[in-house]
């Protein structure tokens, strides 16, 4: 019992990773038409974004110590932190909860990076073919790769989790079922923050009038254009927020799994499996999907499934791919007619 | 309901997508077979002007890029110390040696490099063009036991010598040896019997080990040596679970050990995986858990600085086992520490040792045998007795190639004085302990290839 609500609880948390990236996704989809290969990059640069912050925070006054010596012979360095040296406590406190705030330097950062990467590039190719779009996309992640690369090198850059929330959650006191079922706090922090961002998106385009016409222009982007409505204006704006729920998805993952460049690859090829899944174009269907592939990946993991299924764990995601899709070609919840020839 | 002119094909999409992924994924593999390039002196390469050029294949890009860095800062050291500049390093503390710092054999030592990738055959197609078309003479490097193999493997074809870098497989010098091949650096085996009598000595006889393992030679090595050692001590194994290379997210593999009965977790990973799979561990509350009336303990058979810097906080009091580490006291050490220090402003990993080691140490036995021939090469190595490298008297085995020498057992540093200090030597094993016979992991070592190309 305590391993399978272990398995549901992992499923969960995945899922909530898997949804948000494909959520953003499947809104530049939606919206601009275009396959975006970028799009784990942007993961990436949200992760980065958060240890750049960690980073700031953490900035030493370097003094050379005028006796010791290190083994190579040059003075030995005293380092202490300026933020503490500062704020005292409250700059202590800051740094400790450098994951969580630094949401709020990510996202006016990601909205820039979206909207310059839009009128500046993905623009351009709105009428080429889908291979260019995705060529030029997947030529700019290998791009914002390097630069990350160069910068902050090659190894996984480990990001704490605040000292509140890094310890395990005792779930299993909780629910009634002993001691022994513990989970994360900061993986359940994480699986809750993907629930308010889903549901914020959702809420955003649902109740808005913003988001009224960007459904309509998904639906009918001629129509509602003939209306007079710049709708390209606010597709713009919608590539900006993927890219925002790409970076906060990428900056609150840092704790869960240290961040270097190539932690956007990781993600893209299966976000787009969660798209296609899910239905292209579709919101609900990139949600759900998300959740149920992490689900899936989960449970296959378990010892006594992969005793009978060697290496499930490994083809889960793509066998239930291709079954659903053979079963239902438009995916989960793709409607007719939609994004289709 | 057709919607735009930017209207998407799911099937396009998806068609576009695997043909791009695919031709991504297929990497470069430039191999022209039977195309290495001839040259004179009756051997592969051997060098007519007044340099002797050799080959540094290390991971310049992918995972172990910052490993492949620090190796490249070794090898450009090495051929420094070897050209007469700068302090001379371990040449000062290596004995026997003839090396004097005026080249080898009277000739500079020159470079060339390739990037592995740590991908077998982008390291297989850069050593190929090393020697065809840069016509290095030897060539030495790799992070990884898979590309280390394989790239041993090419030399063995090619008639040139190949000084494996960092590689811990037993496969390297056990199955899969090949005469033109040598490895400095320690294996599985090794870790296996020196962390074995501490990990009795730290956790007692009755323990329940729990294995995660990295899905590739090293890894299936790694497992077989660590699961040989603990049983014989005792131990019991709970279950041993393979992961993929690179799984990123090892939740779902860390999950089923929190109710398996295990009390100890063993981690067969290196690099990036170690990094997540050691910080998930932790996360998951391993470390303060209490099983069968024990603390559960994570232990990491083979330990990097590098590495323990990624893993940051969660490596601290985990166990190990290195090659090398920059804080032993030995003159040897002590000079390469210095020397490293001072060129780059921080101190070598294993890997850098290993390198610098093995660079070394093919020069001093091209100066031995008065001839860059492989032959001459192997004959002067097989056997040789050394000391002054920092890892205490030394021997290369003739009948695999494997150098015996003291393991170091080592521990994530609780409290560390500076951002280099995050390993403590918990154990010098000496030698002996961890010697065993050649003939256990079989392989052929066949006959040392030296024709001409």
């Amino acid at each position: 019992m305590d391993a399978i609500l272990l398995q549901i609880l992992n499923g969960l948390d995945k899922g909530g990773a898997y949804a948000l990236i494909a959520l953003g996704l499947t809104l530049a989809f939606g919206t601009l038409g275009v396959v975006n290969f970028a799009h784990g990059a942007l993961f990436m640069l949200g992760a980065f974004c958060a240890v750049t912050f960690n980073k700031l925070l953490s900035l030493e006054q370097v003094i050379l110590d005028p006796i010791k010596k290190t083994a190579w012979g040059t003075p030995l360095e005293i380092r202490s932190p300026y933020i503490e040296a500062w704020l005292g406590d409250f700059g202590a406190l800051l740094v400790d909860y450098s994951v969580p705030v630094s949401i709020l330097v990510t996202i006016p950062i990601m909205l820039l990076v979206g909207v310059i990467m839009e009128r500046g590039l993905i623009r351009h190719f709105y009428n080429r073919p889908h291979a260019d779009q995705i060529l030029v996309t997947f030529g700019l992640a290998i791009v914002l790769q390097e630069i990350i690369k160069h910068y902050f090198g090659a190894n996984p850059i480990p990001q704490t989790a605040p000292s509140i929330v890094s310890g395990s959650a005792n779930v299993g006191l909780w629910l009634g079922l002993g001691e022994n079922l513990v989970y994360p706090w900061w993986r359940l922090v994480y699986f809750a923050f993907s629930a308010v961002v889903i549901f914020g998106v959702f809420a955003f385009l649902k109740f808005t009038t913003f988001g009224m016409v960007v459904r309509a222009g998904m639906f009918d982007r001629q129509t509602v254009g003939l209306l007079g409505i710049n709708i390209q204006k606010k597709f713009t704006i919608v590539f900006g927020l993927a890219a925002v729920v790409a970076g906060v998805a990428g900056a609150m993952y840092t704790p869960i799994l240290p961040p270097d460049y190539h932690i956007g690859m990781d993600f893209l090829v299966l976000s787009f499996v969660v798209v296609v899944v899910g239905g292209m174009g579709s919101l609900g269907g990139a949600v759900t999907a998300g959740f149920l592939l992490g689900m899936l990946q989960s449970f296959s993991s378990m010892n006594e499934i992969k005793s009978i299924f060697p290496g499930i764990d490994q083809i889960i995601i793509y066998l239930v791919a291709v079954v659903i899709l053979l079963t239902m070609p438009r995916g989960l919840m793709g409607r007719k007619g939609v994004m289709e020839d | 309901m057709s919607n735009s002119k930017n209207e998407i094909s799911r099937r396009k999409v998806i068609k576009t997508s695997a043909a791009a992924m695919a031709a991504i994924g297929a990497g470069p593999v430039f191999f022209s077979r039977g195309a290495i390039a001839g040259s004179h002196g009756g051997y592969c390469n051997a060098p007519t002007g007044k340099t002797v050029t050799l080959g540094f294949n290390v991971p310049q890009t992918g995972a172990y890029a910052d490993e492949g860095a620090d190796e490249l800062r070794a090898y450009k050291l090495a051929v420094k110390h070897l050209n007469g500049e700068g302090d001379g390093g371990m040449l000062n503390t290596f004995k026997p040696s003839v090396l004097k710092g005026n080249g080898v054999l009277g000739k500079k030592v020159a470079f060339v490099t390739g990037d592995t990738q740590t991908k077998s055959d982008a390291a297989r197609a850069s050593a190929k063009r090393m020697i065809e078309k840069d016509k290095a003479v030897m060539i030495t490097g790799g992070s990884s036991s898979g590309v280390a193999i394989a790239v041993q493997s090419l030399c063995q074809e090619a008639g040139v010598i190949f000084m494996a870098g960092l590689t811990h497989s037993n496969d390297t010098t056990g199955k899969d040896k090949r005469a033109n091949g040598f490895r400095h650096f320690f294996n599985t085996y090794m870790s296996g019997a020196a962390l074995g009598p501490v990990l009795e000595k730290e956790y007692g006889k009755e323990r329940r080990a729990y294995h995660l393992t990295a899905d590739y030679t090293w890894g299936w090595s790694q497992e077989k040596s660590m699961k040989d050692f603990t049983e014989a001590l005792g131990w019991q194994t709970a279950k041993t679970v393979l992961t993929p290379v690179g799984a990123g997210d090892f939740s779902q593999y860390i999950t089923p050990v929190l109710n398996s009965g295990a009390d100890v977790l063993i981690l067969n990973h290196y690099g990036k995986d170690m990094v997540n799979s050691l910080s998930q561990a932790v996360q998951f509350g391993l470390r303060d858990k209490q099983v069968n009336g024990k603390n559960f303990e994570i232990v990491v058979p083979l330990f990097s600085r590098l590495m323990a810097q990624g893993a940051g906080e969660a490596i601290k009091g985990i166990l190990g086992s290195t090659n090398w580490n920059w804080q032993l006291k030995d003159p040897a050490s002590a000079a390469f520490v210095k020397s490293f220090g001072a060129e780059y402003g921080a101190p070598p990993s294993m890997a850098a040792h290993t390198c610098y080691v093995q660079t070394l140490l093919y020069a001093n036995a091209a100066e031995m045998a008065g001839t860059f021939s492989p032959e001459g090469i192997a004959k002067s190595l097989e056997g040789f007795k050394f000391d002054g490298m920092g890892n205490g008297p030394t021997e290369y085995r003739a009948e695999d190639h494997q150098c015996f020498k003291d393991v170091l057992v080592v521990r994530g540093n609780q409290n560390p004085t500076s951002q280099f200090d995050l390993l403590e030597v918990v154990e010098v094993t000496p030698r002996a302990q961890v010697e065993y016979d050649a003939a256990i992991f079989g392989g052929n070592l066949g006959s040392v290839n030296a024709k001409a190309c």
